[in-house]
């Protein structure tokens, strides 16, 4: 009888059932949506802040000081010591890699260019560098690293004749202060310690770079006579934010904590994964960067946190909002019931078994929009996907039927308290 | 005696009289009143909703427009977004500081630079070149709030001096640093280091010192001023270009990485936060429609007997619709308190200061509220109309 009953009131009462079910399937799906979003939020933000550039920069142990200053480098060109530019790969080989984003090297050499003679510096880097580490075949440079480094034909325009150099050609970039004091447009060639090398295009950086040509590293390793040269390292990558235990020296720590230290992808162990990889290098956070990505990253991931909490109230009331009212419709129904002598307990027990099913379907239906809504956020607003743990699924499954009982609950009580005298002479 | 059964003596125009001190709309109010106070659990409950519909709107709508400026300012902590540069071979003119304080307010943070190369005088690096420059500690500090310092200096010919610098000038020997000498363009100099200065980039190799004495010792001025300029992109564009034409001499230009990096992470945010807000803001509106429908469709029999007693189309429906409007601006005057306090809450815990009570979003919310409870009673409505109110009285 009662799997009847509970049947026959799905059946007879299709439209009804399937206003609560839109409501329950909605505001799981916003539920999940929202879950989603707010548990890949900080891995989203994160790849973001990667657009203010490198947070770590690895130099040679035992470096001379930089004398610099509007980034033109004052030093003697082969003081100082250098890293190996074979060392690079190994990057990809420290615990946290998947953390990192690329990593730019960079050799400043000092030429003379122009009629005028006029002291310049020629920064020597990757642009989209392919290389391989073991198995791993990956491509990085300052297209990476450096975002915000733009390059056209002069005067903003881009055309398809003004590109990138290729990492292996003898093309250079000008900055765009350097182009404009020299008189040099791309296709121009330059002509520097005897070599003719072809301007590709204009570099605009709002740094020392516009004052610089910017050329393929071995080009200036090959200027400098020191092939494999480089003077430091930038390298992009994905950090969590600072706490009690990140700042601390890993030369006083307890073997289970330097475990944990190690294991975390804190700025101050990937830099020390660094040095570990790169010999004789000394590896630091550039404080302006990687310090106020933290903070950045915590508000956001809390603002998100306590929408999503915002979201899981509004999508609760929503649901009992439509149990209660699909419940307190049926009193009469009620009132039957007991007249014909059902207990309290077997006319919960229906309500209850239909409010189950609800639940299922609905979470069922809704956890799968949700996916799919929080997948198009993803797509539209990060250019990539916000996957959903599997987990998730009986979490939501959970919340969804505890909701959809706690919305119910009460709006049971009164039909069920409901005298059936009252009820069946339609007052009420 | 006969005077004892009401109405009998009394004329037509008696009883018309009689009638006109309760004027006929104040049966309409009393039809709202009593609905309300009637069925208050009902009314409770559709109130309710409205309520917290209107509420999370309110906070959402704020939350949006304060939070980008709130993110602002954190962003601010990357320090200068524009720079001035003087340009080759000119220095930049006096009281250029001034000027730019008088044109961004005192609000904006400008920081002067002078730089100048000075020689090592005496110990194990005599002869070596080092970049000294000259500042303003007090506004150096504010704006750059990355900048690891031991200790700020305070007392003359103090300085601050870069982690690698350090071990050039005044490699450690005991547990204080020693005083060092400089020499510049043949004036030397004896400075004690105050703090040493780490930050992982080109600060670490310098020497910094309070720009009054830099310029005794060189005799040279600022060549650059950092400024963090507050507001919207479009804000600091205009910004930059009224700078230019105050300052011709000197190149003024965006630090495009904070711009951009600031550009993309905000927008982002944006996009994430205004998808959030509407899938919030949809689901409460779902909410109130769901138990407003029920509400209205369970009144159908105070619909049925007013049409019963003849009330026309346009009465029954103006009934339920002011009732409707009515739940929704009480609704909605409600909610917004709530809101704007769960805004204040939310910008407490997760940004430490408040977000400030917009009561710009008011006009919005109301017209929400009223919109969908107009809906929500309409609806309805529409679908009993075409239902005899006899069927409806007789229960089926």
């Amino acid at each position: 009888m009662f799997p009847r009953i509970v049947y026959e009131s799905f059946r007879r009462q299709a439209r009804r059932k399937l206003l609560a079910g839109i409501a329950i399937t909605l505001g799981v799906a916003v539920a999940t949506a929202m879950i989603a979003v707010a548990t890949d939020i900080g891995d989203k933000i994160n790849r973001e802040l990667r657009s203010y550039g490198a947070n770590l920069v690895v130099t040679p142990q035992e470096d001379t000081l930089d004398v610099e200053v509007g980034g033109v480098n004052l030093k003697p060109p082969s003081d100082g010591a250098f890293l190996n530019e074979a060392d690079l790969p190994k990057i990809r080989g420290t615990f946290w890699h998947h953390n990192i984003v690329g990593f730019s090297p960079m050799l400043p050499v000092r030429v003379k260019v122009g009629s005028d003679a006029r002291d310049v510096t020629l920064l020597g880097t990757y642009f989209n560098k392919a290389l391989s580490f073991g198995k791993d075949d990956f491509t990085t440079g300052v297209r990476i690293t450096h975002p915000w480094w733009k390059v056209s034909c002069g005067d903003g325009k881009e055309s398809a004749n003004c590109s990138w150099p290729d990492d292996n050609s003898q093309n250079v970039l000008l900055g765009e202060r350097l182009a404009a004091k020299l008189g040099k447009r791309p296709g121009d060639t330059i002509e520097i310690s005897g070599r003719r090398l072809t301007i590709s295009g204009i570099v605009s950086t709002g740094g020392a770079e516009d004052d610089q040509i910017v050329a393929p590293l071995a080009v200036a390793q090959d200027i400098l006579g020191k092939p494999g040269a480089v003077r430091r390292v930038y390298v992009s990558a994905m950090t969590k934010p600072p706490d009690a235990l990140s700042v601390r020296d890993p030369k006083t720590m307890t073997p289970e904590v330097y475990d944990r230290w190690y294991c975390s992808p804190y700025v101050e162990s990937i830099a020390y994964q660094l040095q570990e990889v790169i010999p004789h290098s000394h590896a630091e956070q550039i404080r302006q960067v990687a310090q106020n990505e933290g903070t950045v990253l915590s508000r956001i991931k809390g603002l998100i946190l306590l929408i999503t909490f915002a979201a899981l109230f509004a999508s609760a009331l929503a649901v009992s909002a439509a149990m209660a009212t699909a419940i307190y419709e049926r009193r009469v129904e009620v009132g039957l019931m007991k007249a014909l002598g059902a207990g309290n307990l077997a006319v919960s027990a229906i309500f209850f078994a239909e409010a189950l099913l609800l639940a299922l379907v609905g979470g069922v239906a809704g956890f799968s929009v949700g996916a799919l809504l929080a997948r198009q956020i993803g797509r539209s607003i990060f250019n990539s996907q916000i996957s959903i743990e599997p987990v998730l699924f009986p979490v939501i499954i959970a919340i969804a039927v505890f909701v959809t009982f706690a919305g119910s609950a009460a709006a049971i009580r009164r039909a069920v308290k409901f005298d059936p005298v009252f009820a069946l002479r339609g007052e009420g | 005696m006969m005077s004892s059964i009401p109405g009998a003596l009394l004329t037509p125009k008696q009883v018309a009289d009689r009638r006109v001190p309760a004027p006929h709309t104040s049966m309409f109010a009393r039809m709202l009143l009593r609905a309300a106070v009637l069925r208050r659990r009902r009314a409770a409950s559709a109130l309710l909703a409205m309520m917290v519909a209107a509420a999370v709107a309110t906070a959402m709508m704020n939350l949006y427009v304060d939070v980008q400026a709130k993110l602002r300012t954190e962003f601010r902590n990357y320090g200068a977004n524009v720079i001035i540069v003087a340009k080759e071979g000119q220095g930049l003119p006096g009281d250029a500081l001034a000027r730019v304080e008088s044109v961004l307010g005192a609000k904006t943070l400008a920081v002067p630079f002078a730089y100048a190369v000075a020689r090592i005088k005496g110990g194990q690096s005599d002869g070596q070149s080092v970049v000294v420059v000259g500042t303003d500690f007090a506004r150096a500090r504010q704006l750059n709030h990355w900048w690891k310092v031991s200790h700020w200096p305070g007392a003359p010919n103090e300085v601050l001096v870069g982690m690698r610098a350090a071990t050039v000038v005044s490699p450690k020997t005991g547990p204080n640093r020693q005083p060092f000498e400089l020499t510049f363009q043949g004036k030397a100099i004896e400075l004690a280091p105050a703090g040493m200065l780490q930050t992982g980039a080109g600060e670490d190799s310098r020497i910094y010192l309070d720009q009054s004495e830099f310029q005794n010792w060189t005799g040279v001025a600022p060549s650059t001023i950092e400024i963090a300029a507050n507001g919207t992109a479009a804000e600091v564009e205009t910004s930059i270009r009224q700078l230019a034409q105050l300052l011709p001499s000197a190149d003024v230009r965006p630090v495009r990485q904070i711009m951009e990096g600031e550009a993309n992470v905000l927008n982002k945010t944006r996009a994430t936060l205004y998808a959030s807000a509407t899938l919030v803001v949809l689901t409460s509106a779902l909410c109130v429609l769901a138990t407003l429908i029920g509400w209205v469709f369970d009144r159908r029999r105070d619909f049925a007997i007013m049409k019963a007693l003849g009330a026309s189309e346009r009465l029954v429906n103006g009934f339920f619709a002011a009732e409707a409007a009515a739940l929704g601006v009480v609704g909605a005057l409600l909610g917004f308190v709530i809101g704007i306090g769960v805004a204040a809450w939310i910008g407490r815990v997760n940004f430490h200061a408040p977000v400030v009570p917009r009561f710009s979003v008011f006009p919005y919310v109301l017209a929400g509220s009223v919109a969908v409870a107009l809906i929500s009673a309409v609806l309805p409505i529409v679908l009993l109309r075409r239902v005899q109110p006899a069927i409806i009285l007789r229960g089926e």
